[in-house]
């Protein structure tokens, strides 16, 4: 019969480690008796250095965290809350119909008698902040009407059939629209059409 | 008038209507948009309109037309062309026959994105005023949120190489304007709707109307609503 293997002995320790081990029991002022003081030792040793690195790590974590992430964040969900005022805060390009009609009245009176009450101004005119911050010195670009009314009018098959689309070759020979039409009220022999206007643009 | 253009629309705007109030609270709004296919001309208004407001680099779009030609009961197989993000117009339609219609493409501002749920940063979000926004020093450009969008509304901007997409005009809807693209639409067929204002007409039009978003399977949560979409449109 083979004999029992015993494990091994947790008392034979070098006489150094012995003083070591006792040093840390006073620090842990539960000092364990016999075999399992020496065994305990050994596991607080290893244990301290595990939780000094992860204390270490630990504040180290959080100390960069306070440092690296905005203050922002998580303000509203998880992302940077400034980021909502800085898109907000980007300038406009279009000054909308509303500030054109703050000051072209007479555009507005015109405009009301045709169908083309409901074309904002800029849709033609394009960008102009610029000209309302400063109407006196930045003046809108004169525009050419055989290019703008052709963007909208030109014949489509895909248009609407009810929206009024020309061939423009066929219909004005390379003339510009504002020859016969007025932009602001298009239609030729509206002097009579007292017509309201009853569509407005929301 | 030295006042910045968002100011004197202010002025206006406060004089005339009230409830455009400049204390703009995030938790009181929610944003969509109603596009009505029947009225669009696809002039290319609303795309140029988005790229100067926007600065949106050339070749690249954060709004586009699309226009479709489905022949007869081939609905599930539509032509589509979008020359230029239809940026210059369209040329004369060859199909006459069939049913043609123009459809404009933006970011549906989804409340529940797929692209803001796969970056890995935080860099994109919904907004409590329900804008789905990107944060341009946050993106990493690292491409997953315009892998996922199934709207394709998503671009890296080459100039920046990060993500960039419709803002739905953030810079001017808390200004209380309307955005761009529906600023200078000539026949109203893109309108701003605030779902969380009970005086916005959009109310009325969703009570009234058949009212579709796009890839509703899809569970997105899409705010942008098609009046008279075929259902052709992907």
């Amino acid at each position: 019969m083979t004999p029992i293997t015993t494990p091994c002995d947790l008392n034979h320790r070098s006489p150094h480690e012995s003083q070591l081990s006792k040093s840390i029991a006073q620090i842990c002022a539960q000092p364990a008796p016999g075999i399992w003081r020496n065994h305990l030792f050994k596991d607080i040793e290893h244990l301290v250095r595990l939780a000094a690195v992860i204390a270490i790590a630990l504040i180290a974590f959080v100390a960069l965290r306070v440092v690296v992430v905005p203050k922002s964040f998580g303000q509203y969900g998880h992302y940077r809350g400034a980021a909502i005022a800085e898109a907000a805060a980007r300038p406009v390009a279009f000054a909308g119909h509303e500030t054109c009609e703050a000051c072209h009245t007479d555009v507005v009176d015109q405009k009301k008698q045709g169908r083309h009450v409901v074309v904002p101004c800029e849709a033609c005119h394009g960008a102009q902040a610029k000209h309302a911050d400063d109407p006196a010195s930045v003046k809108p670009p004169k525009l050419d009407t055989a290019v703008v009314c052709a963007r909208c009018h030109e014949a489509n098959s895909a248009k609407p059939k009810a929206f009024p689309q020309v061939a423009t070759a066929d219909h004005s020979q390379g003339l510009a629209c504002d020859t016969c039409h007025q932009p602001h009220r298009p239609k030729i022999d509206d002097q009579a059409d007292t017509k309201p206007a009853t569509k407005v643009k929301k | 008038m030295l006042l910045p253009a968002a100011a004197v629309a202010w002025q206006y705007l406060q004089a005339g209507t009230p409830e455009a109030s400049p204390n703009y609270k995030l938790t009181e709004h929610w944003w969509g948009m109603l596009i009505d296919i029947p009225k669009c001309i696809g002039c290319g208004s609303c795309v140029r309109a988005c790229a100067e407001e926007n600065d949106v680099p050339e070749g690249y779009f954060r709004t586009w037309i699309e226009r479709y030609h489905v022949a007869d009961w081939k609905i599930e197989r539509p032509e589509v062309e979008s020359p230029n993000g239809g940026k210059q117009g369209f040329p004369p339609n060859q199909e006459t026959t069939g049913k043609n219609f123009f459809v404009p493409k933006l970011c549906n501002q989804c409340a529940e994105s797929p692209c803001t749920q796969v970056c890995p940063v935080g860099a994109t979000f919904v907004t409590p005023d329900g804008v789905v926004l990107v944060d341009k020093s946050y993106c990493l450009g690292c491409r997953y949120c315009v892998q996922a969008c199934p709207y394709g509304c998503r671009f890296i901007n080459p100039k920046t190489n990060t993500a960039e997409k419709c803002s739905l005009c953030y810079h001017r809807i808390t200004k209380g304007l309307t955005t761009a693209c529906c600023e200078v639409c000539p026949t109203g067929a893109r309108q701003l709707a605030d779902l969380k204002n009970p005086q916005d007409p959009i109310h009325e039009f969703l009570r009234t109307h058949t009212v579709q978003v796009l890839k509703p399977h899809m569970a997105t949560g899409a705010k942008v609503f098609y009046n008279g979409m075929d259902g052709s449109v992907r």
